[in-house]
């Protein structure tokens, strides 16, 4: 008879019921129109692509709402910190500058002169802190996932406006206790509002790309942000500027901001309209440089990160 | 050619030496390297050639939709960069690549989860992370849930978890994921045995639904099953392309040229040292390649330390073992009772297979020695052994395609039923 295996057509038939050892090419998905994407080596200045942000939308959401549930977790006072970062710093230079220096406030209630600038600087510096440590801060997601980066430094920004908000409320009661009207101007505020957001982001993209590859931004940005606060009208008025300088004083984009929002709230600041345009030209300027340096920079950023 | 899926050109990417470890320039080398440039540039310098390594060099290949395509090779060689483009996390230095398909890529698990979130939160954040839309995971999320077995912990925050917990929520995402191409990278080395066969078969699931599925691994046996063609990548280039199993093959040949230092200068071996081995002769019949079913001899010679002579009682063992980390065949003296009751002086032992079993194929031979009960001396894949077994069965018959471990001797018989 001979040796039946393996000469065996039995034998080779029998082997369909074996398990397939791996898996073979199968059917692909019978879809006709597959997105087509290029990868491509860098090649110096990058269109902006702000088309893929807006692709990456629900990511930007997604962020922007972590970092607002994560802020105040596992703290005693939770959100009242909000509230308690502006109010206590009004209270210092209430004391400080309105009563000590007897710094003149246009006529206001000195507390209420402050505050309202305090509302802007404070989202303006948060802001501005948050998002330059965006991607540092999440080194694991920019080695591990694509996402375009600029996603990062927006959803930092965006996070601060809640803290915004509920200052803006306790702003609107301290109004109601010293009996100051709303005026029409209130209507300006989304600009000056939006203006402050701009801001922040075009210096939070410049510092974000850089902290990337040089960490000393994160020893630079709290002296950054003391320095500008000074240089910023808060505890004082721009009308303390000698005429001749206001151009140069103007070219701090928060001056702009800052009596901007005391013209939409208080009805009343000595912005005018030359200064105005120096500090929305700058932050255009800072924006659009910043966006372009934040692209130019970020097919790097996975790398040196 | 509209059923490409990926297409690579001669893709290269660059790293400065020492990659990117090198982290923390600073302003001052920076302003430094500013101010001396120009300046040795006058004087005619050429700037200096920084030390740099190709990652990737010229690496060319197609992946066509609906093929599930294995990345072999060893660390370093590449995989992950490789990965990182296709996935547009970096960039190339030279080349391209074309995608044709939405990309979804896993290179980690849990990428983004935030500790102080929910189960139910990180779900959503980690979706969006990966490139999920909202709709995509309220649709999922009942078989997200129920595929990393949370459902009583799902409001609680994560980092109350367990890191297994943690860790099957965070491959549930990810394994939900749908994209027309996955690019996936070590991520089922999570969790337990049976969470990880759990995992396997996810995968497979997905390539078996047509999607194009390029697949990073270090377990060759999960590249094995899932997938039917593979990339053998080294530094930085394509060693060998092909079907899986000859390309398996090719690497674990390759691996092996490198890993047969002769046995007394390996260091990666541990034990007091009473007894070191010194080399491991394999013996076939005729000075030939070893046989299945043919005598072998494993001549194992050793070295012992003269201030502890006499050795008593040593135990001597030789196991076989898959590359894929399968042990086969253990010949060991305290199972037969042959323990060599004293040592003098150095020598060799000899273990003499009459009738070696094992099927065709390499496979690496680990040595072990225990004086007295005390560990002396064990190296895993001291040595390899390759097995042919095409003249076992003298017909000459056709193979099994399903790559037995062993092969005996046997007979069939056939009762004709009436």
């Amino acid at each position: 008879m001979g040796t039946l295996y393996p000469n065996n057509q039995a034998f080779h038939e029998a082997k369909l019921d074996f398990p397939e050892p791996a898996i073979k090419q199968t059917e692909a998905i019978p879809a006709g129109n597959y997105v087509h994407t290029a990868i491509l080596p860098p090649k110096g200045w990058a269109p902006l692509a702000l088309g893929e942000l807006w692709k990456f939308r629900e990511l930007l959401f997604f962020l922007t709402w972590r970092d607002i549930k994560v802020r105040y977790k596992q703290t005693a006072l939770g959100a009242a910190w909000a509230i308690l970062q502006p109010v206590l710093t009004m209270i210092v230079f209430s004391i400080v500058f309105g009563g000590l220096a007897k710094l003149p406030s246009e006529g206001f209630p000195y507390p209420i002169f402050t505050f309202t600038a305090l509302l802007p600087w404070q989202l303006f510096a948060f802001a501005l802190t948050e998002s330059s440590n965006s991607l540092v801060g999440s080194q694991n997601l920019v080695s591990k996932v694509y996402f375009p980066r600029l996603v990062m430094p927006f959803s930092s920004v965006l996070a601060g406006v809640v803290d915004f908000a509920i200052a803006f409320v306790v702003l609107m009661g301290m109004m109601a206790f010293y009996g100051i009207h709303l005026t029409s101007s209130l209507l300006l505020l989304p600009v000056f509002l939006l203006m402050a957001l701009a801001s922040a982001l075009a210096v939070g993209l410049w510092l974000s790309a850089l902290n990337v590859k040089y960490r000393d931004i994160r020893y630079v940005v709290p002296f950054l942000t003391q320095f500008w606060m000074y240089a910023t009208p808060i505890a004082y008025s721009s009308s303390l500027i000698p005429e001749k300088w206001r151009w140069l004083y103007s070219l701090n984009p928060m001056t702009g901001v800052v009596e901007g929002f005391r013209l939409a709230i208080l009805g009343k600041s000595s912005l005018d309209v030359l200064s105005l345009s120096i500090s929305a030209s700058v932050v255009v300027v800072l924006l659009i440089g910043g966006l372009f340096y934040f692209k130019r920079m970020e097919s790097g950023f996975a790398d040196i990160i | 050619m509209s059923d490409v899926a990926i297409r690579v050109e001669h893709l290269g990417k660059q790293y400065r030496l020492g990659g990117p470890q090198v982290r923390y320039a600073t302003f001052r080398d920076t302003l430094v390297n500013a101010a001396s440039v120009p300046l040795g540039w006058l004087k005619g310098e050429r700037r200096p050639q920084k030390n740099t390594f190709w990652a990737l060099d010229d690496v060319s290949f197609e992946v066509k939709h609906g093929e599930a395509v294995g990345i072999i090779g060893r660390n370093g060689a590449g995989k992950s960069t490789l990965l990182k483009i296709l996935s547009r996390i970096t960039s190339p230095t030279r080349g391209r690549v074309d995608i044709y398909g939405r990309v979804g890529s896993l290179l980690e698990v849990g990428t983004g989860f935030h500790p102080e979130l929910t189960g139910r939160e990180n779900i959503f954040l980690n979706g969006a992370i990966l490139g999920m839309t909202r709709r995509e995971i309220m649709r999922k999320f009942d078989e997200i849930v129920a595929f990393a077995e949370i459902e009583k912990f799902l409001d609680t925050a994560v980092k109350f978890y367990s890191s297994g917990m943690y860790v099957r929520l965070a491959f549930a995402v990810a394994a939900h994921l749908e994209p027309e191409i996955l690019v996936v990278d070590e991520v089922l080395a999570v969790g337990d045995a049976e969470f990880q066969k759990k995992s396997l078969g996810k995968m497979g699931d997905v390539a078996k639904e047509g999607r194009t599925v390029f697949f990073v691994s270090h377990n060759l046996t999960a590249i094995q099953t899932l997938c039917f063609r593979s990339i053998l990548l080294m530094n930085g280039t394509i060693a060998e392309e092909g079907e899986t199993n000859k390309v398996v093959t090719k690497y674990l040949i390759l691996n092996h040229a490198n890993k047969l230092e002769p046995i007394n200068s390996r260091k990666d071996r541990s034990g007091d040292g009473k007894l070191r081995f010194t080399g491991c002769e394999i013996i076939s019949e005729n000075n030939q390649i070893t046989q299945t079913g043919k005598k072998v001899i494993f001549k194992i010679y050793y070295h012992i330390s003269q201030d502890s002579v006499p050795l008593r009682n040593v135990a001597f063992s030789i196991s076989i073992n898959t590359f894929t980390g399968n042990h086969v065949l253990v010949f060991f003296t305290e199972e037969t009772r042959k323990n060599i009751p004293f040592i003098f002086k150095d020598g060799s032992i000899e273990c003499i297979v009459p009738e070696f079993p094992i099927a065709g194929g390499t496979y690496g031979i680990n040595l072990y020695s225990a004086v007295n009960g005390i560990l002396a001396d064990y190296i895993l894949d001291a040595s390899t052994i390759v097995v042919d077994d095409s003249s076992y069965f003298p017909d000459g018959g056709s193979k099994h395609p399903d790559h037995p471990l062993y092969i005996t001797k046997h007979i069939w018989s056939i009762e004709n039923q009436k």
